[in-house]
Order: C-alpha cells, then sequence, then structure tokens
C-alpha cells in the first residue's frame, strides 16, 4: 500500500492532498493508494478523500484536534507500519516537512524532501529536488523497502475522483500527548489569493520604500490583477508586511506563471523561493540589480514613478 | 547543563556553482559555516551568558575542512568543539543518528541547528534527532529564552506563528531573525587555538548514508532578457509593460 497522508483546512482536503494522489498512482500503479485522515470531526474530510483513495483510514480523535509534530509523527508511523505500506507520501508544507523526519526515523526509512518527481524500477526508488538554494536539481536514489517522502506542492496534477468511492476505515490511535505547551496563536492576515497557489504574484522588496508603498503600488498592482502579494524578509523584518507573504528560503516557494518583481534585488535566498516561477518581471532602478539575470522582461527604473503609470495603463 | 550546536560547512549563499558528475563541485567555492546554523551557536551563547553553569559544545559532521567552522564557533565563543570527520554525504535521517549518540554520550540536554540547510535545502535534521532522542522540538524559531530548565518562545508555523513552552530536553531549530551573530574579536580568535576540538571518525558510530545522489544539474533555465531602460520615460516603460502583460502573457483582459 501507499499512504497519502492527508492534509486539510476548514473541513475540505487541501490541493496538495489531490497531487499526492496523483503522484501515488504513478509511482505505484499496481498499489493500493491509502488516504490517512487525522484530525477531530473528519466526517467531511474523510468522506472527501473516498473519492479519489482506495482506502481512506480515518484517526478521528480529540486527541488529534491540534498538530503536533511528535503526536503526527508517531500516528503517522504506527498506521503505515500497520497498513505495511512501502512508501508514505505527505504534503511538503512547513508542518509536513517538519513531522516527516519523524515518521522517517520510527520507520528505519530515508527521507526524501520536497521532491518533484517520484519513480520507482524495481527495488529502486528515484526522485528528482531542488538544492542548493533551488539552484540546483539533483536525483536521489534509494534502494530500501520503506521510502518516506515529501512532495513539493504545485507539480503533480490533482487527482480526480474515481467512480466508486473507497471504503472507510475507522483507526484507533493511541499516541502521548505533545510536552510542547502553545498559546498566543497569530494567523497572519494574507491577501485574498493565496500565495503558494496564486498564477500571478506582485511581490515587492526594500526598493518599494515604506509599509505605505505597499499599499499604494503593490496591493493595488496585485487586486488589478488577481495576484496575490510576496514581500521579501527584508521588508518582513521592517514590519511592512506579514510574515505569511515571504517569499524565499525561510518564507514559501511560489511559482506562478507571473512573478513581478518590484523594488526588489535579488538576494540568492529570496530568488530561491521564486526561481522557478514561469516568467520573471522586474521593475529595479539598479541594473545591477542580480533579480534581472533570471528576469525575462524587466524595468530599469524608479518604482514611484513606473508602478503609477503601469497601474493606470492596466485599469485601462 | 549543555547545549549542543549542530553546524554544517556549505558553500557561501552568493558563491557560483559548478556540477561535476553526479554532485555539486564545492573545489573552487568559498565554504562557510550555514547561516542557518549560526543563528544558532550566537543563540546558545546567548542563553549561556543570561544563564549559570551552560557549556555549549560546537558539533560538525563532514569533511577536513569543517574544522576551520569549528574554530569560527569556539572563536564566537562556544566552549570547545566536536568534529566527525568523514568525507561520505550522509542525508539529514543518517546524520541524526551521529548526532543523537553525541547528545547521549555528553548528557546534552539542548540542541540547536539551522532550520533549513543551505545546501540541501533539507530542514529534517532538528525533528531527526527529536524522533531518535523522544525529545520535542521547535522549529522555525523567532525568540527563545531559558528559565528554570523550561525554553519560552515564539515560532513560525504554516500560516503565522505561535508562543510556546517546554521543559528540557529539546531540539531547537534556528534561523534568520532569532538574533545577529556576533563576529569573533581578536582575543577570542586567540583564545579559541587553545580551545578543545576532539576529533572521531565516522566509523565509530556506525552510521551510513541511506539515500545516493545520482545526478546533479546546475539550473540552466534561459531567461529572455528582455531589459527597457525607462531613464525620463516611465510613461513609455509602463506602457511596454502593460503591453506585455495584456498580449504576451495574456494576464490582463
Amino acid at each position: 500500500m501507499i499512504l497519502v497522508v492527508a492534509s486539510y483546512a476548514k473541513g475540505r482536503l487541501s490541493k496538495a492532498t489531490y497531487e499526492l494522489v496523483t503522484a501515488a498512482r504513478q509511482v505505484g500503479s499496481e498499489d493500493a493508494v491509502g488516504v490517512l485522515v487525522l484530525g477531530s470531526g473528519m466526517d467531511a474530510v474523510a468522506a472527501e478523500a473516498a473519492g479519489i483513495a482506495d482506502q481512506v483510514l480515518v484517526v478521528d480523535d480529540a486527541a488529534f484536534a491540534r498538530y503536533s509534530p511528535e503526536v503526527w509523527g508517531e500516528a503517522v508511523a504506527t498506521v503505515a507500519a500497520e497498513g505495511e505500506a512501502w512508501l508514505v507520501l505527505i504534503a511538503a508544507s512547513r508542518s509536513g516537512r517538519e513531522y516527516s523526519p519523524r515518521v522517517a526515523v520510527r520507520l528505519n526509512a530515508p527521507l526524501l524532501e520536497d521532491v518533484i518527481s517520484l519513480s520507482r524500477d524495481g527495488g529502486n526508488i528515484s526522485a528528482q529536488r531542488y538544492s542548493f538554494l533551488a539552484r540546483a536539481t539533483e536525483t536521489l536514489m534509494v534502494e530500501t523497502p520503506v521510502v518516506v517522502a515529501t512532495v513539493k506542492p504545485g507539480i503533480f496534477a490533482a487527482a480526480t475522483s474515481g467512480e466508486t468511492p473507497g471504503e472507510q476505515f475507522e483507526v484507533e490511535q493511541r499516541v502521548a500527548a505533545s510536552r510542547v505547551k502553545t498559546f498566543e496563536e497569530r494567523v497572519d492576515a494574507s491577501s485574498a489569493v493565496s500565495l503558494t497557489e496564486a498564477e500571478i504574484v506582485v511581490a515587492g522588496g526594500r526598493g518599494v520604500g515604506s509599509a505605505e508603498g505597499f499599499e499604494r503600488f503593490i496591493v493595488p498592482l496585485a487586486e488589478a490583477l488577481g495576484a496575490a502579494v510576496g514581500a521579501t524578509r527584508a521588508v518582513v523584518d521592517a514590519g511592512w508586511r506579514p510574515y505569511t507573504e515571504q517569499v524565499g528560503q525561510t518564507g514559501k516557494t511560489v511559482q506562478p506563471k507571473v512573478y513581478i518583481a518590484v523594488g526588489i534585488s535579488g538576494a540568492t535566498q529570496h530568488l530561491s523561493g521564486m526561481n522557478k516561477s514561469k516568467v520573471v518581471i522586474a521593475i529595479n532602478k539598479d541594473a545591477d540589480a542580480p533579480i534581472f539575470k533570471i528576469a525575462d522582461y524587466g524595468v530599469v527604473g524608479d518604482v514611484d514613478r513606473i508602478l503609477p503609470a503601469l497601474l493606470e495603463k492596466i485599469r485601462g | 547543563m549543555k547545549i549542543l550546536s549542530v553546524i554544517r560547512q556549505v558553500p557561501d549563499a552568493e558563491s557560483s556553482l559548478r556540477a561535476a558528475n553526479d554532485s555539486i563541485d564545492l573545489s573552487n567555492t568559498r565554504l562557510v559555516m550555514d547561516t542557518m546554523d549560526e543563528y544558532g551557536v550566537e543563540e546558545a551563547l546567548r542563553l549561556r551568558e543570561a544563564g549559570s553553569g551552560i557549556e555549549v559544545i560546537a558539533l560538525a559532521v563532514g569533511r577536513a575542512s569543517s574544522e576551520e567552522i569549528l574554530r569560527g564557533a569556539l572563536a564566537m565563543g562556544a566552549d570547545r568543539a566536536i568534529h566527525v570527520k568523514t568525507d561520505l554525504v550522509l542525508d539529514p535521517v543518517a546524520l541524526s543518528g551521529v548526532v543523537a549518540k553525541i547528545v547521549v554520550a555528553e548528557g546534552v540536554e539542548l540542541v540547536l541547528c539551522g532550520g533549513r540547510q543551505t545546501d540541501w535545502d533539507s530542514e529534517a535534521l532538528g525533528a531527526a534527532v527529536a524522533e531518535r532522542l523522544g525529545w520535542p522540538q521547535l522549529t522555525w524559531t523567532n525568540e527563545l529564552a531559558l528559565k528554570e530548565g523550561a525554553l519560552t518562545g515564539r515560532h513560525d508555523v504554516d500560516e503565522g506563528s505561535e508562543g510556546f513552552t517546554v521543559a528540557l530536553p529539546a531540539v531547537v531549530t534556528t534561523q534568520q531573525g532569532l538574533n545577529e551573530p556576533r563576529f569573533p574579536t581578536l582575543p577570542n580568535l586567540m583564545k579559541a587555538r587553545k580551545k578543545e576540538l576532539r576529533t572521531e571518525t565516522l566509523e565509530a558510530y556506525g552510521v551510513v548514508p541511506m539515500v545516493r545522489a545520482v545526478k546533479t544539474e546546475i539550473q540552466s533555465r534561459k531567461r529572455l532578457q528582455e531589459i527597457t531602460v525607462a531613464g525620463d520615460d516611465a510613461e513609455g516603460a509602463a506602457a511596454k509593460l502593460a503591453g506585455i502583460l495584456r498580449t504576451e502573457l495574456k494576464v490582463v483582459a
């Protein structure tokens, strides 16, 4: 069996789960695909998962109401071992990448992180992933009976529902509670369009000048294009924009059809979060800024002058 | 109490990369302490300075030249260093086996390491070490304080952040924003030469790589490179860009 761990939000499966099922079907066309739904009050999520899975394993318990890497690591590894899964697939979200190493250690399995391809050749599993701040693509190979992999969102197509829904099984799990006590949870406000799923991203750097500059130039341009707003580390550190909008090594990785970089010089750490965008447009006053090296289209000029003119022309 | 700061030697983020056969050729690349790990060294020193009876140990598992980054950690102020020498490339899950054994042997109560490696872009080491030890973990930490055997702080999660408290022992992963790493001063550089740097071999740990890299390629995506210099004609440059968005990319109706 290939075990796919469902990720979900607000009672709906996330797009990443559909993509994991596609990855599972591609790598193991002969294998049953089981989706593990772990949480509390999971009826709707489990029913939705049944549409794309051969089996749905449901762990529905108040003990799983809140995500914790310790709890998730133990539960996922236990279900994988009991179900004799040879491959465990987890979405490469921040939380997925945080608990998947625990699953690998528990299963004595190698971990393939943030993969963009996955294939099987006899007893060998190979995968591709980006490395060196997304400047290189490496092909990895493992030859173990059990493998754990996290899959980069937005790479695989979403699975479509089968004709017969998968069977649902209730699974009992008793795991130790997390020893970490949390408080003051803050969900950062984010733009109307999800940054990681957006087809267009308008991102600003220090060259935008101020928080006010974002409100005057970046947010309206994003609205006019139906785009998500992104920001660099420096901008987030300065408190101009929330952390959820940060793109780069310590923020989100995006790969939209069009990435518009405004006032961004292009530090390697930022580029690593956006250099897989299909088309990159850069606007910056410094002609030598590294961002222009990876741009398809660029304008060397003042953000204060280019952006108002651009907004006017787009709004028509 | 002992704090272990795990550091790795990686290419400088701004250096150019060259691929050779199945891996990246680092022979002509400037190698540095991973900045993500450097925040961990700094945080360990700050916790030591704010508390009492704390010893800071720096650990590197890797090629002979990793000694340079251990000397760097000692010059920043770490008390002593351990170098497990190997030319093998250990994936993070395999590496965690070495780290966990050293933690047990040394009686360490807090492990610090970078949240994401600059070379493999891996986020796995901290969690894998925590799992091997049966310890809790806090990743992507922004604030950290130690009081009466418990850590309090804040860290980033999927869509925001949260405060936390946890009793030691624990593993914490570090990132930019947690602190500003100090530069070694000359007296500290002199002192660092006299500090203990113990060398061991990987064989003693019985750890082998679980993942093999069979091919590595540098991205060579050709970009169009159609750059317009606006000069005094912001209107013209904006009009051209709007035209590209409308007709070439078809993202404006």
